[in-house]
């Protein structure tokens, strides 16, 4: 008679439970679901409409609030592994800026922060701003090595440290540069920023000295650092990609003609949104496996 | 022992010494030794360039020569480190050549900079995506009050960073707009979690300063080869 | 242009056309109309019609005509009060010139336009314009200044093309100052630091013992090394990824020290790729006097210790690969990171590692707890080489780091109190207490 009990050998063996697998989800699916939360979004074009918060809408009324003919300094100082978050930072400012017909005074305290100028260029004053001459409407001034002592050089006198523009040509031959000659000219100084230097020596280095309105856009992990500084020293802060697509948003509201080319925040804000969902999803499971463990170690103690 | 050690702690106390006094006395030499020891700094530190690339070359020179473990990734490692820097110190391809500028758009370096060096950056910094999600599932585990308020906390911020946190409680009523969620993200990140790191920084300050202090005196000596004293 | 003060010559000419036209105007009227409101009516168009007026801003400019002749501009009324004096608290480098604005800076009329800063060295000779002031400003910062080197200065409003030049002030000289008064306040908290870390030292060095917490980091360092001694894996110790001017680079070393003993004792292979140059020749010197020290330079190599790459993202590539591939069963991670840390402490995880990190950089604290098994936090990374070496000196600096979180706690409470009663109950004192508070911290650059 065949014996038709269960193989003592596979019986001896736990059987995998939900919860066991659960608690040890092989990471690579974690990071196929993430890749799949991110370009999933990108190829259906998810996009979520976006609020502006008090301390990006701060930074958008003060840039309404000047007249044309205003000087904005806009510090690049950024590079390209965080160009994702800042770069749209850059070109909303810039953009709002050209709009406004302000004097757009560009120059970088980090090294890598010319060629984000040379894109925004390409993104922003070629495409959407052909009329705007080099020198008379907006400058370059390039990079220059020192860092805050740079920011506290150029606070009493820019022309001193920047002789020529970021293609070698004297600095006094630009109309736009006639009258400028420290930092105080300026209405508003915008640093875009990822580390150090970055938003904070500019509040420290030339915004409080020298009582110029300050704002900043930072990665998001950059941000909580800023916030002591608001509203006081700093005008306001655009925080990571949220922050960007805020000032997108208001940007394209007031100004819907730019719509095409000055969303690209808020187009990114969908694979933001779900790869966050896939990650609380995640956290949420670990949890129940933690706790499904738990109950059942304190059943087997029971037994 | 003398030179090795005691020289290299005088200079150390002199040098330390100086740049504490200019920050509180504007007057010459401390304001021009503030000034010019940081620029001093930056010239050891290029010059030092020269010995951490032949200190590279060396040793995967080395392993290639031998064909020791993973040698052909040391082939890959020193093609780049010369490729890059023949490029960039000829200036090759932009204009005029030698005396040009090395990032101008149409050289040799600007293109490798933008095509691979840039890409390459941006994938690094990408896998923290990914590793941010694999360590948040890890590691968030509720098993104390303290983790399940980091938890709740965690969940809030990452949906209020997000335009889902409007949806989520943008029906509120007016008297409960501080239970909405992109307000709760922002309270959170600037009331508790900035009062947390207010402290850490108070206590890094002061780290800062004490070891500062036994660098400058010399009771701390390890780094120079020595015992601590 | 902006508008300004009209002359009379176009007024004058309206006078001479009035009066003939009021005598008619007398004559139609007076039978007509009573005597007296007549000679009213008359009186006031002559009156009207002969008294010069100021045209207010908001009226625009009249096209020019025969009878309306081209309007001269007039200059603006000078700046007062001018004075100029050696700028405080720098080193030299400037002088502070101020003054009252012109009567005429007005902003609504906008007739200022600026201030021209003028400078010569003698009170006779040749000003030059060293640079312009916007309207409603007071105060101009000369920082083209030679030290030592005598001024005078003139301040003139410009109107247009016009500047209406104040009177000459100086001589004056920018000289440099032996203490920067704005930072008094840092100056007595540094003092009393130094002194509380300085008495500490002393104490230990007597022989007092000081009692300090534990912490569990430091103390799993020498189950980490053995527990790679037991797998036969080597360390992997990375000391953060800033230069040797960053003070957490130095910390980090200072516990390579101790690590590099211990690794010594134990047979243990050490790996140190490192971000610069100068963190190279360092971190060698360290092994090898580690190695040293405990009798085995047999084992140390220059080769422990080798630079990979200044590039943030290439070095923790490399960083990674070397996890990958040699798989070290404990990996440090002590010194300045930023955004690689957890791309650093999450391949260390993968291959299952024991990981020990120590930073001062907030941002990257949460990822080192999330993904490491220890983490020192803060100035727990300073204080690790003092736990390490056992050295009484050492621990004494620890006990006075103390004082100055005592003081720091201390102030804290106290302005959190002051400010919630001035807030809560309106009262003044409170609020004055609570302002004078907030200056004592403050930093006036």
């Amino acid at each position: 008679m065949a014996d038709d009990r269960p193989d003592k050998e596979q019986s001896s063996r736990p059987r995998k439970g939900v919860i066991d697998v659960l608690k040890a989800i092989d990471r690579r699916i974690i990071f196929l679901l993430i890749t799949l939360g991110v370009v999933l979004p990108l190829i259906f074009h998810l996009v979520f409409s976006v609020r502006t918060s008090p301390i990006v809408q701060a930074i958008f009324d003060k840039m309404e609030s000047l007249p044309p003919g205003s000087k904005v300094l806009v510090s690049f100082d950024y590079a390209p592994s965080t160009v994702p978050e800042n770069q749209p930072m850059a070109e909303a400012i810039c953009r709002h800026a050209l709009a406004k017909d302000f004097k757009v005074y560009m120059m970088a305290v980090w090294a890598t922060g010319p060629p984000q100028v040379d894109a925004l260029v390409t993104n922003v004053i070629e495409r959407d701003f052909p009329g705007k001459v080099y020198g008379k409407d907006w400058i370059n001034l390039g990079y220059k090595a020192g860092n805050q002592g740079l920011i506290n050089a150029i606070l009493l006198d820019l022309k001193g440290m920047y002789t020529t523009d970021v293609h070698g040509d004297p600095i006094d031959g630009f109309e736009m540069m006639r009258d400028v000659q420290n930092l105080a000219d300026m209405s508003l100084i915008v640093c875009i920023g990822s580390g150090f230097p970055g938003v904070r020596e500019w509040v420290q280095f030339a915004g409080d000295p020298g009582r110029i309105p300050v704002a900043g856009g930072v990665t998001a992990v950059e941000a909580p650092l800023l916030y002591p500084y608001y509203p006081r020293q700093l005008l306001g802060l655009m925080g990571g990609l949220q922050g960007a697509a805020e000032y997108e948003s208001a940007l394209v509201l007031k100004y819907p003609q730019y719509k095409e080319h000055a969303e690209q925040a808020v187009r990114l804000m969908g694979p933001q949104t779900v790869a966050h969902l896939v990650i609380i999803a995640f956290v949420i499971i670990g949890n129940i496996a933690y706790f499904g463990e738990r109950s059942r170690q304190k059943r087997a103690k029971k037994a | 022992m003398f030179f090795k050690v005691q020289i290299p702690l005088i200079i150390t106390f002199i040098v330390g010494a100086a740049l504490v006094i200019a920050m509180f006395v504007p007057h010459f030499p401390f304001y021009e030794a503030n000034e010019n020891f940081s620029i001093y700094f930056d010239l050891i530190a290029v010059f030092a360039f020269i010995l951490g690339g032949g200190n590279l070359l060396k040793i995967h020179g080395d392993r290639i020569w031998r064909k020791g473990r993973d040698w052909k990734y040391s082939i890959v490692t020193v093609v780049g480190f010369l490729a890059m820097l023949i490029v960039g110190t000829l200036k090759i391809g932009g204009p005029p050549g030698f005396t040009g500028d090395v990032s101008a758009s149409d050289s040799w370096f600007g293109f490798m900079y933008y095509s691979m060096f840039v890409p390459l950056q941006s994938t690094m910094f990408s896998l923290l995506a990914f590793f941010v999600a694999s360590a948040s599932y890890r590691a968030f585990r509720a098993k104390t009050k303290e983790a399940t308020m980091l938890l709740v906390a965690a969940f809030i911020i990452l949906i209020g960073r997000t335009p889902l946190g409007h949806y989520v409680t943008g029906w509120l009523p007016p008297q409960l707009q501080f239970l909405h969620i992109p307000n709760l993200s922002n309270w959170i990140l600037s009331v508790p979690s900035m009062a947390g790191q207010r402290a850490i920084m108070i206590g890094i300050a002061l780290g800062i300063i004490s070891t500062s202090l036994k660098l400058i005196l010399g009771i701390e000596r390890s780094y120079l080869g020595g015992e601590s004293k | 242009m902006p508008p300004c003060r009209e002359d009379s010559d176009s007024h004058a000419s309206l006078a001479r056309f009035s009066v003939p036209f009021s005598a008619i105007l007398f004559l139609k009227f007076a039978r007509l109309i009573r005597f007296i409101p007549a000679l009213a009516v008359t009186l006031g168009l002559v009156i009207a019609c002969s008294f010069p007026c100021v045209c207010p801003a908001a009226e625009p400019a009249a096209t020019p005509d025969e009878a309306h002749p081209v309007v001269v501009p007039m200059p603006a009324a000078a700046p007062t009060e001018i004075r100029a004096a050696d700028t405080p608290d720098d080193n030299g480098e400037s002088i502070t010139v101020s003054w009252v604005l012109s009567a005429d800076d007005v902003p609504a009329t906008g007739t200022v336009t600026g201030y021209a800063i003028m400078r010569c060295a003698t009170p006779d000779g040749a000003y030059e314009q060293v640079s312009t002031a916007p309207a409603q400003a007071q105060e101009y910062l000369d920082t083209s200044v030679d030290q030592g080197v005598q001024y005078y200065y003139k301040v003139g409003a410009m109107c247009g093309d016009l500047v209406s030049l104040s009177a000459v002030v100086g001589p004056v000289a920018a000289r440099q100052q032996w203490l920067d008064t704005r930072v008094i306040n840092l100056l007595v908290i540094a003092l009393i630091l130094i002194g509380a870390i300085m008495w500490y030292v002393f104490q230990a060095g007597k022989g007092k013992k000081l009692f300090i917490r534990r912490i569990a980091g430091i103390e799993a360092v020498d189950e980490a090394v053995g527990r790679a001694t037991e797998m036969g894996k080597p360390i992997l110790f990375i000391p953060g990824i800033q230069d040797m001017d960053n003070v957490q680079t130095v910390a980090g070393l200072t516990i390579l020290a101790s690590v590099g003993k211990l690794a010594a004792q134990y047979e243990t292979k050490l790996d140190v790729p490192v971000s610069r140059s100068l963190v190279m020749s360092t971190a060698r010197e360290t092994l090898k006097q580690a190695y040293l020290s405990v009798g085995r330079p047999d084992l140390y190599s220059d080769d422990m210790a080798y630079y990979v790459t200044d590039e943030q993202f290439g070095y923790v590539a490399a960083v990674d690969g070397i996890m990958v591939r040699e798989k070290p069963a404990t990996c440090f991670y002590m010194g300045a990171f930023f955004a690689e840390s957890l791309i650093l402490a999450e391949t260390g995880n993968s291959v299952g590692a024991i990981q020990i990190a120590g930073t001062a950089m907030p941002t990257q604290l949460p990822f080192f707890v999330a993904a490491c098994d220890y983490t020192l936090i803060g100035e727990e990374l300073f204080a690790a080489s003092a736990y390490l070496s056992k050295d009484a000196k050492m621990i004494g600096s620890l006990k006075g780091q103390d004082v100055g979180k005592g003081i720091a706690m201390f102030f804290i409470l106290l302005g959190s109190i002051v400010a919630t009663v001035a807030s809560v109950s309106g009262n003044s004192s409170a609020a004055a207490f609570s302002d004078w508070l907030s200056n004592l911290f403050r930093l006036n650059f």
